[in-house]
């Protein structure tokens, strides 16, 4: 069953924050490292990304305990998973199996539960995430005009990314955290050229990150000009995540609700950071402050971000099957 | 309704969405190397940050699209097309708008696209090399997410019939949407804007023929848009502007009723449509509708004759003094008419049991609207002071029955003082937030202008106020505003500060006075602002959260401001000198002064200023942001920036008749040369004898290495080369009598015309500055005698030869104006005083240099490091404390 039927019938649920999850661990240094990477030449510890490969066990079962709660969507444990992000680690030459490893372990986890249950189809999205470069803002400011990475170097850094994902089993593309829209479009162009070369038609979830209260994105738009800034690609789905707490999220996913043509996404984080940088918010009070995004029909997808857990999940998912999805204005 | 679907979207930081209702989109073309000489210098010179004040400029005259091209073959179209696009970026207030990419090669288009994050137009594409390339074009700028101009041009070359452009129109919409699944409101055609009454045969249906495409298009192609480039069709009439701007409205007008939606416009050959007299509109669409065959004739006949008419203005008839009362009261508030006023708060007294209820009632009615109206940006400053005006009016009027039945006044929302800090004569800003706040029932203590600290400490303490408003426009200002700062918190006094005036800066307050307090220090960067800020501080319930979360936002912003100002890389002062500006003296002899030595012209006649005046800056003065003339017609402050005009040029007229201002001017042209970093001035052409020396300080920031570090000495022969050069100085004011009359207006309860005064004794000083130095350059020194340029061209300097001023960018050192003042003896002749942190008073002056050389431009110092400093002291003989307390906006402290 295509995700665009589904879509329509009912709300969907994404899953969970990976790294709140994984924290739960505690895993050390060795544990990142595993056998294989024993000698390598930098720590490794906090490359989540590299638990894929080094502890896929443990992935997995986070992924199952998102699956148990409800999610339809399961994010791969991708979200840095690019040569820019992986330069930190010194693994730029294992952006394609971190990929292919991670998708492969979510669509395993997910096929199993659809088989189970073949009324609830599980979908993967392939997580990819903003770098750690961007291309409209100039690190030195000093030199306005200068960019740490440009166009074409993004370009191909996503393609390898995107390479990986489509060939470990990902149902959609999740370009995620959006902070600078410039990013974003060289994510796009490079799934949509890939995509094209192949001749296959895979949809994108597209999703920003609204910083603060100034209602805009780290790169100075205003939540409609960013819809508009990336509404060439075949887009699934348009939204906001992370930055916020629901409550905070609520006008900006409203905005682009009305705005927007496409499937609207949602998931944002547990509250707003304490003084320690972890979340309070529980579950029950997150499943309260979601529940106006249901009533009020913004929202075709639901989820998390950072600081929400599988029980965080449960309690959206028992929501989301109250209410019926928001009716879409095109023919996606 | 339509199907929000299918209208075209674009994007720069803010959306522009263009609907059915859209009326017209215009796309400004000054950033265009092509088009203007100006920006091609600019990019040739790689003078970023001018070029960007260009764009800046179309922005805020009301471009929705900035059009850029940098098709030059002297330039790096490449490069210049993503460094340009890239600086923007940084820029929010030229970001806003969706970017037009402009250029016929596809590089540089591919090269724009790759760096902006809106949705922009690329403009053009055509079927001119063939299919092929076409489509892969367009499919690439899909896959960028752009919309694209699509030129009505093919194989066979420009489409100049109608048929060529239906025909050329429809194939590239087919392809575009088949075979690319191109979204159609993403197409935007061009068909070809061609000049028409040029005598040719051929081109009589130039223009018909763009309008019958034009609704073709929008009749036959759905959903797809129409542009053009408007100037082309006035080609022929070059040099009347009066006809192109009737033309060009008459252009749009027609163009937009068959469908045209977006166009290439200059706003400053574009006349308003319903202005255009009605026997030249005949004329110019006689033309344009090729409606007869003699047409051309007709209006090139006329041309020749065309003045411009004015319309009788009609006499608005007073229906409003029918309404209620209360209305009526609103409605002279809102409008600033005083003359009902006394009669109807008489009225409203009488129906009142006490006086103080009309104060509470009807008029704070009234201007609580005018406060909600100036809020959601529908009323503009120069009304709200009108507005209080009339305000005053009332409550004067009121004031002796509330007395007599001796009660207190109002009670005020709270008590602010204002203050111009010590040094400092500016205070036009200053009186406009009074106003503004006065206008919200705040009580004002107004100190006026050069108010030392002990004097503000003081009456701040037996005034009891909420907070204290300081204003400064000059640089050693800013540090007046940190001693005052530190005064206060030795004395314990928790009052919170506003920060405002032409050089503060939220940069500036936060790092260098909000860590000197213990209180709220708040930049307020506009009159807007002001009552938002003070309501939220005297708020009980907010006061505190909103001081909190300033007191975050800056020790946020300054760590981050400290950061990057280390990062910052400095050459030596002995590097920097070791790449001057240089320049071949041998192919340039200094034109001999035709008058060497000082000359005083005493009592100036005004009116011979006017013509030199620039408005625009008058406008910015009263928060109205645009360029003169175009503002006039702006859709939003138009009306507001007419009205003000008008009265303008009514107490201009008085105060030429009535001769209310004295303008005197000073100045001379002495030998002069440049030694190292100086420039020595000499008694006389035997140059044996130095009288004077003049210290410029060098750029430091590190520069690219083909560039040079610039100090204004390197625009004067150096003493080696024994060239014969020559340097000039001038003080003119405008000022006298500027004080006296605004006093008289404060005191009738006029502050409308007291800003007023002053605001116009400032353009009659820059007008006079602009006059001295044609005068100069033509006569006394006459490097130019040939020099014939109209007002437009002498405010965008398109003279040879600068005349910086001390305390502006190029030379921020306020010292040199001592050193002016002794060599003219300004103060003897004049009577313009320096006070102690040298402002000019009256503030209406302008002092400065004359350098005569042809390449001589301005620049911006920047900082300079503590080796400079030193050897700054070191010449100027001061101790290093000193030269860094005149200095201080410039070091480079890390």
């Amino acid at each position: 069953m295509h995700i665009q039927e589904v879509l329509r019938e009912r709300i969907l649920v994404l899953d969970g924050a990976m790294g709140t999850m994984i924290q739960a661990y505690g895993f050390e240094e060795e544990d990142f490292q595993g056998e294989r990477f024993r000698q390598h030449s930098c720590p490794l510890k906090g490359n989540n990304d590299l638990l894929s490969i080094t502890q896929p066990q443990a992935i997995r079962e986070i992924h199952e305990k998102y699956l148990e709660a409800g999610a339809d969507i399961l994010e791969t444990n991708t979200f840095s998973s690019t040569s820019i992000g992986m330069a930190d680690y010194e693994m730029e030459d294992l952006v394609y199996e971190l990929n292919f490893a991670s998708a492969k372990i979510a669509k395993e986890a997910a096929e199993a539960f659809t088989l189970k249950d073949p009324s609830k189809p599980r979908f993967v999205a392939g997580s990819i995430g903003p770098t750690n470069k961007t291309a409209s803002m100039s690190p030195d400011v000093n030199d306005p005009g200068y960019r740490a990475i440009d166009f074409d170097a993004l370009v191909q850094a996503y393609r390898e990314q995107a390479i990986g994902l489509l060939e470990g089993g990902v149902d959609i593309f999740l370009v995620e955290t959006i902070f600078d829209t410039l990013n974003a479009k060289a994510a796009i162009y490079a799934i949509d050229s890939l995509l094209e070369e192949r001749g296959l038609e895979i949809p994108i979830m597209i999703s920003g990150t609204i910083t603060d209260a100034s209602g805009r994105t780290l790169s100075g738009q205003t939540v409609e000009a960013f819809a508009i800034s990336l509404s060439h690609a075949s887009i699934l789905s348009m939204g906001l995540n992370c930055a916020l707490g629901a409550d905070q999220l609520y006008g900006y996913v409203q905005r682009l609700s009305d705005f927007c043509p496409h499937f609207i996404s949602a998931h944002p984080n547990a509250g707003l950071p304490n003084a320690f940088g972890a979340y309070d918010q529980t579950a029950d009070e997150m499943r309260d402050l979601i529940e106006p995004y249901l009533k009020d029909s913004l929202v075709n997808i639901i989820g998390g971000c950072c600081g929400t857990t599988p029980e965080h999940i449960r309690q959206i998912a028992l929501l989301a099957e109250k209410y019926s999805p928001r009716k879409f204005k095109s023919n996606v | 309704m339509p199907d929000q679907q299918t209208f075209l979207q674009l994007s720069g930081l803010e959306p522009l969405v263009i609907t059915p209702e859209t009326n017209f989109v215009n796309i400004g073309e000054r950033t265009n190397v092509t088009g203007s000489r100006k920006f091609l210098r600019l990019i040739q010179e790689a003078n970023y940050t001018e070029a960007l004040e260009v764009a800046r400029d179309q922005v805020e005259g009301g471009a929705q699209i900035i059009d850029i091209n940098m098709d030059e073959g002297m330039i790096d179209g490449k490069k210049a097309m993503t460094t340009f696009l890239n600086l923007i970026a940084a820029e929010p207030d030229i970001a806003r708008v969706p970017i037009m990419i402009d250029s016929s090669k596809w590089d540089i288009i591919e090269a724009g696209l790759k760096v902006v994050q809106g949705k922009c137009i690329v403009n053009s594409i055509s079927l001119k090399e063939g299919e092929a390339e076409f489509l892969s074009h367009a499919q690439k700028i899909r896959n960028y997410g752009a919309a694209v101009v699509v030129m009505a041009f093919d194989e066979d070359g420009q489409a100049d019939t109608l048929e060529r452009r239906i025909e050329i129109c429809k194939r590239s919409y087919e392809l575009l949407t088949q075979k690319v699944h191109f979204p159609p409101q993403d197409i935007i055609f061009d068909p070809n804007v061609f000049p028409v009454a040029t005598g040719m045969e051929e081109h009589r249906t130039n223009a018909l023929d763009f309008f019958l495409a034009t609704q073709w298009i929008r009749e036959n192609l759905p959903h797809a848009h129409v542009s053009g480039g408007v100037s082309n069709v006035s080609f022929s009439f070059r040099g009347n502007n009066r006809v192109r701007e009737a033309m060009h409205a008459a252009f749009l007008y027609h163009g937009i009723q068959h469908g045209m939606t977006m166009g290439i416009v200059n706003p400053t050959l574009l006349e308003v449509y319903d202005e255009i007299p009605e026997d030249l509109k005949t004329y110019v669409e006689d033309v344009l509708l090729d409606r007869r065959a003699d047409a051309t004739e007709r209006l090139l006949d006329f041309a020749e004759s065309v003045r411009g008419d004015k319309r009788n203005v009609q006499a608005e008839q007073n229906v409003w003094r029918d309404q209620p009362l209360q209305d009526r009261i609103t409605h002279s508030l809102i409008k600033g008419i005083d003359q009902f006023i006394i009669e109807d708060v008489e009225e409203a007294r009488l129906l009142s049991t006490r006086p103080i209820e009309v104060i509470e009632g009807q008029l704070m009615n009234g201007m609580n609207i005018v406060g909600d109206l100036f809020g959601e940006g529908k009323m503009f400053l120069p009304q709200v002071v009108k507005s209080a005006r009339v305000m005053k009016k009332a409550v004067a009027y009121l004031q002796p029955y509330i007395e007599e039945e001796k009660e207190e006044g109002v009670q005020a929302a709270g008590k602010v003082l204002m203050a111009t800090v010590k040094g400092d004569v500016h205070d036009i800003g200053k009186n406009i937030v009074s106003v503004v706040l006065a206008c919200n029932n705040y009580e004002i203590i107004d100190l006026g202008v050069m108010v030392p600290p002990e004097k503000i400490i003081e009456e701040a303490l037996e005034h009891q106020v909420d907070a204290i408003g300081l204003s400064g426009l000059i640089t050693p200002s800013l540090d007046e505003m940190v001693y005052l700062t530190q005064a206060l918190k030795r004395k314990n006094l928790q009052i919170p500060l506003l920060i405002g005036g032409a050089t503060t800066s939220k940069a500036h307050t936060a790092v260098k006075i909000a860590p000197e307090a213990d209180f709220p220090v708040i930049h307020v960067n506009d009159a807007s602002r002001a009552v938002g800020v003070v309501s939220q501080l005297m708020n009980s319930e907010t006061a505190e959260t909103y001081t909190q979360g300033i007191t975050e936002e800056y020790t946020l912003y300054r760590d981050k401001f400290l950061e990057r100002t280390t990062e910052k890389v400095y050459a030596s002062l002995e590097e920097a000198r070791s790449r001057p500006w240089s320049f071949d003296w041998s192919t340039h002899i200094p034109v001999t002064p035709q008058q060497l030595g000082p000359q005083t012209w005493d009592d100036f006649p005004l009116e011979r200023l006017l013509p030199y005046f620039d408005w625009t800056p008058f406008f910015r003065s009263w928060d109205l942001h645009g360029k003169y003339p175009q503002i006039l017609d702006d859709a939003v402050v138009g009306e507001q920036a007419k009205s003000l005009f008008a009265d303008a040029q009514q107490m201009l007229q008085q105060l030429i008749q009535e001769k209310w201002l004295v303008a005197k001017a000073r100045f001379g042209i002495y030998p002069a040369n440049a030694q190292g970093d100086d420039i020595e001035i000499y008694a006389n052409d035997s140059r044996s004898e130095i009288i004077h020396r003049c210290l410029t300080l060098r750029q430091q920031l590190q520069r690219r290495e083909t560039l040079p570090y610039k100090a204004l000495a390197d625009f004067v022969a150096p003493k080696h080369t024994q060239i014969k050069d020559y340097l000039g100085f001038f003080c003119v004011t405008a000022g006298f009598g500027t004080a006296e009359k605004a006093a008289a207006y404060e005191a009738a309860n006029d502050d409308y015309s007291a800003i007023m005064i002053k605001a116009l004794a400032d353009r009659f000083a820059e007008a006079f500055a602009e006059y001295l130095h044609q005068y100069v350059r033509t006569e006394a020194w006459g490097y130019a005698l040939g020099e014939e340029l109209s007002n437009e061209a002498l405010i965008q300097e398109a003279y040879k030869g600068i005349r910086p001023a001390p305390g502006y960018p190029a030379c921020p050192d306020h010292l040199e104006k001592k050193g002016i003042w002794e060599l003219l003896e300004v103060e003897q002749q004049i009577d313009v005083k320096l006070t102690e942190t040298l402002a000019m008073w009256p503030a209406a002056s302008v002092s400065g240099y004359y350098f005569g050389h042809p390449e001589a431009h301005y620049f911006g110092l920047g900082k300079i490091t503590p080796d400079q400093l030193k050897d700054y002291c070191k010449r100027r003989n001061i101790s290093e404390e000193e030269g860094r307390k005149w200095l201080s906006p410039n070091l480079n402290d890390s």
